[in-house]
This record gives structure tokens, C-alpha cells and sequence, in this order.
């Protein structure tokens, strides 16, 4: 399935729902929503990953690109995924300890339920 | 012993069609249907990689993905980028991995091969046997037919 991308805004948050198969043909498109969405002022990023069927290495790294322009712009990232084959692909990278990951977008959403971005 | 060898320009766009057909292929040689998730992923690592290797060196000879039944399903990925550029596979460690001074293309690789690694339990990396470039062989169990 193709890429699907749609934004709202839940709790003061702005959560950026992701579909389909996000990989190296994908990704940027990814990457260019991300960058806009900061660029745009958002600063409480959240990163819905429920309907993402395909995640490769690409499309971690457009992750962590968010997380660090988040951080510098001293806003907060997080992600929801409680899907156990994605997240085994953060387990096996390490970046289950990089990233905060929410089961559901209302547990991302609280007040300082994502945290700083670190 | 059934094999399938797809040939593919070094285009993002071809990394899907790999994956289909591999794990197309996978499930037909009997592939444990819990396994075709990893198996899924490990191709479009392994091809994603050839990708980003033929156009680092602005190469536009093929990238081929060649795969086999026999016994086990064994899936080789073949590109053609010079040797040296293989040798920085290695696995980050986590208080690295969003270190501002780690470019993206270089988290990319190193998780990459995270997931290789992780993924694969019988994965070699290893030269070609003619002219430049690396091949990433897999082999996953079939059951018995």
C-alpha cells in the first residue's frame, strides 16, 4: 500500500498519522512532512505508526532526523506503535531507547507524556 | 531446485517489486509464514543497501537478487559498488544513534544492518567472485514437503 500521511492536532499535540509501507522510495516524502510541520511552528510532535504495514531502515532514519530538529528546537517527539513486529524493529536497532514509544495516541498526547526530546 | 533471479536498475521505486517477488518466492518454497515478515525486510535491507551503494558511485549497471529453493530459501542480493565500501557495516550502539554529529545516511546503514543481523540468522557478506561489488547472501529453513 502507498504511503498515506494526515495531520491533526490532539491535546495541543500535533500528531502526524502514518499508513502503508514507509521505505527508501517512500521515505521522503516522509522526511518533507516532518520538515514542514516544524518549520510550520509545531513543536509537540507526535508520529502515529498504527497503520504502517512496512518500515525499513529509511524511514528510521527520517525518525530520528524529526527527533533531532525536534530536540534543537527544544520540542518534544514521540511515537505510537503497539504493533509487535515494528516494534521488534526498534528493539533490534536500539531505537526503543532513543525514541518514546506510546501504546496509543492519548498516552503520547498527555501533558509531558512525550518529554523532551532526547 | 527452482530458482527465481530478478534484475533491477538501481532505482528506490524497484526496492518493492524485490520484496514482493522475494517473499512471493518464499512463501512458494515453504517458508514458515511467521518468517515472511523478516523475510520481507531483510530483502528490501539487503536491496535498499545495493541501491544506495550504485548511487553513491553513480553506477547504473543492475542490481540482482537471485533466489533459490533448494533445500533451503536462499536469497543472494549482488551489487556491484567497489569492495571498500562494504567494510563500514557495523552496529551502532544505542547512545549513538541519535548523536547529532551521526548523519542520516550513515544511521540508515548502521541500522540497516542492525536489522540484517538481527533478522538473519545465516547471513554472510562476502566479495563477488568477478569485478567489483559484494553479495549479501540469506538463507531461511523450509519446511518439508
Amino acid at each position: 500500500m502507498e504511503l498515506s500521511l494526515a495531520t491533526r492536532t490532539v491535546a495541543e499535540h500535533t500528531v502526524l498519522e502514518v499508513g502503508g509501507e514507509v521505505d527508501v522510495y517512500t521515505a521522503p516524502r516522509l522526511r518533507e512532512r516532518l520538515i514542514e510541520l516544524v518549520d510550520a511552528g509545531a513543536r509537540d510532535v507526535v508520529v502515529d505508526l498504527e497503520r504502517v504495514e512496512f518500515l525499513d531502515s529509511t524511514g528510521l532514519g527520517v525518525l530520528v532526523g524529526a527527533l533531532k530538529r525536534l530536540r534543537t528546537a527544544q520540542g518534544t517527539f514521540g511515537l505510537v506503535c503497539a504493533k509487535e513486529p515494528l516494534l521488534k524493529i526498534f528493539r533490534i536497532t536500539a531505537l526503543d531507547q532513543v525514541f518514546p514509544i506510546f501504546p496509543t495516541v492519548e498516552a503520547a498526547t498527555e501533558r509531558d507524556g512525550s518529554g523532551p526530546a532526547s | 531446485m527452482a530458482t527465481v533471479r530478478l534484475s533491477f536498475s538501481p532505482a528506490p521505486v524497484h526496492v518493492r517489486t524485490a520484496r514482493l517477488v522475494g517473499v512471493a518466492v518464499a512463501r512458494r518454497a515453504g517458508v514458515d509464514e511467521a518468517l515472511l515478515d523478516e523475510v520481507r525486510l531483510a530483502i528490501g535491507e539487503a536491496c535498499t543497501r545495493a541501491v544506495a551503494l550504485h548511487r553513491q558511485y553513480g553506477l547504473t549497471e543492475l542490481v540482482t537478487v537471485e533466489m533459490s529453493d533448494s533445500g533451503s530459501y536462499t536469497v543472494r542480493v549482488i551489487d556491484h559498488a567497489p569492495i571498500e565500501a562494504s567494510i563500514g557495516l557495523t552496529k551502532l550502539p544505542p547512545d549513538e544513534l541519535a548523536a547529532e554529529s551521526l548523519t542520516e545516511d550513515d544511521l540508515t546503514t548502521g541500522v540497516g544492518f542492525a536489522l540484517l543481523a538481527g533478522f538473519v540468522d545465516d547471513l554472510q557478506v562476502r566479495p563477488v567472485e568477478d569485478g567489483p561489488g559484494t553479495e549479501v547472501r540469506m538463507v531461511w529453513p523450509v519446511a518439508r514437503r
